[in-house]
């Protein structure tokens, strides 16, 4: 018998221990089958990060550590600079990536560190039980800003891929969503091409994956969805911010 | 003969470390450590191999060792106090994951931002923790610059032998002073790291670093396993040198810079015919509890001498088991004290005036 579908060879077979409805599986899953495609399971190093994603390490076939909450770039620059033929990636939440690890984010990608980045950007603290993001979005009702995120109180939510746009460093800065089948399939190419880059030593790249919480929204997963797209997308546009190599391509034309 | 060569404090450490198989360095600068970062720049990008990568932070630099030392390699990171106290909570990753690294600190005065010159205030935070959670890290105590380089091949071979943070706790006199050394001592100990993050090859099951456990009864397991480890630690790698204690009637401890200081006075009250000897602690962590508990039956009491407000002395006191009185002779905020303030607590040890 043919087989039409299975599991990617770099998820292990332990049980997710995300909520119903979370798109962390989804997101996952292309992380894995970019990994089986290129076939870099043997060769990948993976970096969790202190959020949702916590347990990456027992759900990812390659080697993996558990990063300090904000540190996985660091941790994963350590790790690159000894093992320079290894593919790193780091894969984390907003909070983590933001918020505490913007300092770590930020100077990754000045750098132009060699390695791979999944931004999964999902509004909220999923975690700790839905406390305001860095990204969350103005009057976005969490359990800390329960009148609704107040800009002139607390400040506007973070841009990620528009700041990081800005530096010299970064060799591609690309925004996907997974909120329907069309999105899911141009996210898996980005994030195919994110460790691609990797391999072929371009640099540091990353890929802010605009996610849902059902959970913490106080949504049905299809509601969450639909407010991905009517309200997290508005303010988070997706496409390619920066892409050194396709710029520098057109130049030459 | 050994050939000998006139360092920095601060240099001796970079080049032992260098000489012990540490290809990596990734700091952020502070004074008083400065020569330790610089004398990486110059020297690790011209060896096979070698990276020094300057930090966006000291909280970046000590994840970076924590990525690096998983990765398997021996790698360093130097700060000094208000650094050290950002590197915790990455010092604290690496004791729960139970990997191996070296960390330098070039102690300054504090609290807070403090001042840059030489001080031993950070006692507490190297031997009884720093950053959250029950752990240990090898602490060890040079009092030259011969020490500096020596301990630092040592801290790199205890720290892979044992799974666990080996950390420098120097000042900022030893650090900056020049004194002749040799390297000729270096011995590298190489252990396997069937643990490390080298990527599976599809040949394995899949590597993991980690201090997160869930499950209460795991988590315990796990700091029970770690505390036997630290127990052999503490049987097997105590070091500490006795100055003069075979007659002693009073025993000065004191480790460090404060500890040359300390053995100056020690052999001006020998001229005046008072009984008094000098323990020093080489490894802070493990401390040499046994040596002073044996020390305690023979004198009549301890002088400890320290440039901070009396930390140490807290473990000379456990020691000896409230058994003997012990004094404390201090300087703080980076002033050290001189061989006549010692002298002076030595004669009123004599007294019996404590």
């Amino acid at each position: 018998m043919a087989i039409v579908f299975q599991k990617p060879h770099a998820l292990t077979d332990a049980v997710l221990h995300y909520c119903p409805g979370c798109p962390h599986g989804i997101i996952h899953r292309l992380v894995a089958e970019a990994i089986d495609n290129l076939g870099i399971e043997g060769e990948a190093i993976g970096v969790a990060p202190v959020g949702c994603a916590v347990m990456a390490y027992d759900y990812f076939a390659c080697d993996m550590i558990e990063a300090a909450h904000g540190r996985a770039p660091a941790t994963a620059t350590g790790i690159k600079r000894c093992r320079p033929d290894n593919i790193v990636f780091t894969y984390q939440g907003d909070g983590d990536l933001a918020s505490i690890g913007m300092a770590e984010t930020v100077h990754a990608a000045a750098r132009n560190e060699n390695i791979t980045v999944i931004f999964v950007n999902n509004a909220i603290y999923g975690m700790t039980g839905g406390q305001m993001a860095p990204t969350s979005l103005p009057g976005q009702v969490t359990q800390t800003s329960p009148y609704g995120r107040d800009v002139n109180h607390c400040g506007w939510p973070i841009r990620v891929c528009e700041l990081l746009a800005t530096l010299e460093g970064p060799e591609y800065i690309a925004r996907v969503a997974v909120n329907n089948v069309k999105n899911v399939k141009a996210a898996g190419k980005a994030i195919q091409k994110a460790f691609q880059n990797q391999m072929d030593k371009k640099g540091f790249s990353l890929i802010e994956v605009v996610s849902a919480c059902p959970t913490n929204w106080g949504m049905t997963p299809q509601k969450a969805l639909e407010w991905v797209e009517s309200d997290m997308i508005p303010y988070y546009p997706l496409g390619v911010y920066k892409d050194r190599t396709a710029a520098k391509e057109a130049e030459a034309k | 003969m050994a050939e000998r060569v006139l360092m920095k404090g601060n240099e001796a450490i970079a080049e032992a470390a260098i000489r012990a198989g540490c290809r990596h360095y990734f700091g952020y600068p502070i004074t008083p450590q400065t020569e330790v970062a610089a004398y990486m720049a110059k020297r690790l990008p011209k060896i096979e191999g070698g990276v020094f990568l300057q930090a966006e932070s000291e909280i970046a630099s000590i994840n970076m060792v924590y990525g690096a030392a998983a990765a398997g390699f021996r790698v360093m990171t130097s700060s000094s106090s208000p650094g050290i106290s950002l590197k915790s909570e990455g010092l604290s990753y690496i004791a729960g994951s139970d990997i191996p690294a070296f960390v330098v600190n070039i102690q300054r005065g504090g609290p807070g931002l403090g001042g840059i010159q030489p001080s031993q205030s950070d006692y507490f935070q190297a031997t009884k923790g720093g950053g959250h959670g029950d752990y240990r890290m090898i602490v060890l105590a040079p009092a030259s610059v011969q020490e500096m380089a020596s301990l630092t091949v040592k801290g790199f071979n205890l720290a892979d032998k044992y799974l666990m943070t080996a950390m420098i706790l120097a000042d900022g006199t030893i650090g900056q002073m020049m004194e002749p050394i040799t390297f000729e001592d270096v011995q590298v100990e190489i252990y396997d790291k069937p643990w490390a993050l080298s990527g599976t090859k599809m040949q394995r099951k899949h590597n993991i670093v980690n201090s997160l456990y869930l499950k209460s009864d795991e988590l315990e397991q796990k700091n029970f396993e770690r505390y036997e480890r630290y127990k052999i630690v503490e049987e097997n790698e105590v070091l500490y040198e006795a100055y003069r204690m075979e007659d002693a009637e009073i025993c000065v401890v004191a480790f460090g810079i404060a500890s040359r200081v300390a053995k100056n006075a020690v052999a001006a009250a020998r001229k005046e015919g008072v009984k008094v000897g000098l323990i020093r602690p080489i490894t802070l962590w493990p401390f040499p509890s046994k040596a002073l508990r044996q020390a305690a039956d023979q004198v009549k009491s301890f002088v400890c001498v320290e440039l901070n407000m009396g930390q140490m002395i807290e473990d000379v006191r456990l020691a000896a088991e409230c058994t003997r009185p012990v004094s404390l002779c201090n300087r703080a905020g980076g002033m050290i004290p001189s061989p006549g303030q010692v002298l002076e607590s030595i004669r009123k040890a004599q007294k019996g005036e404590m």
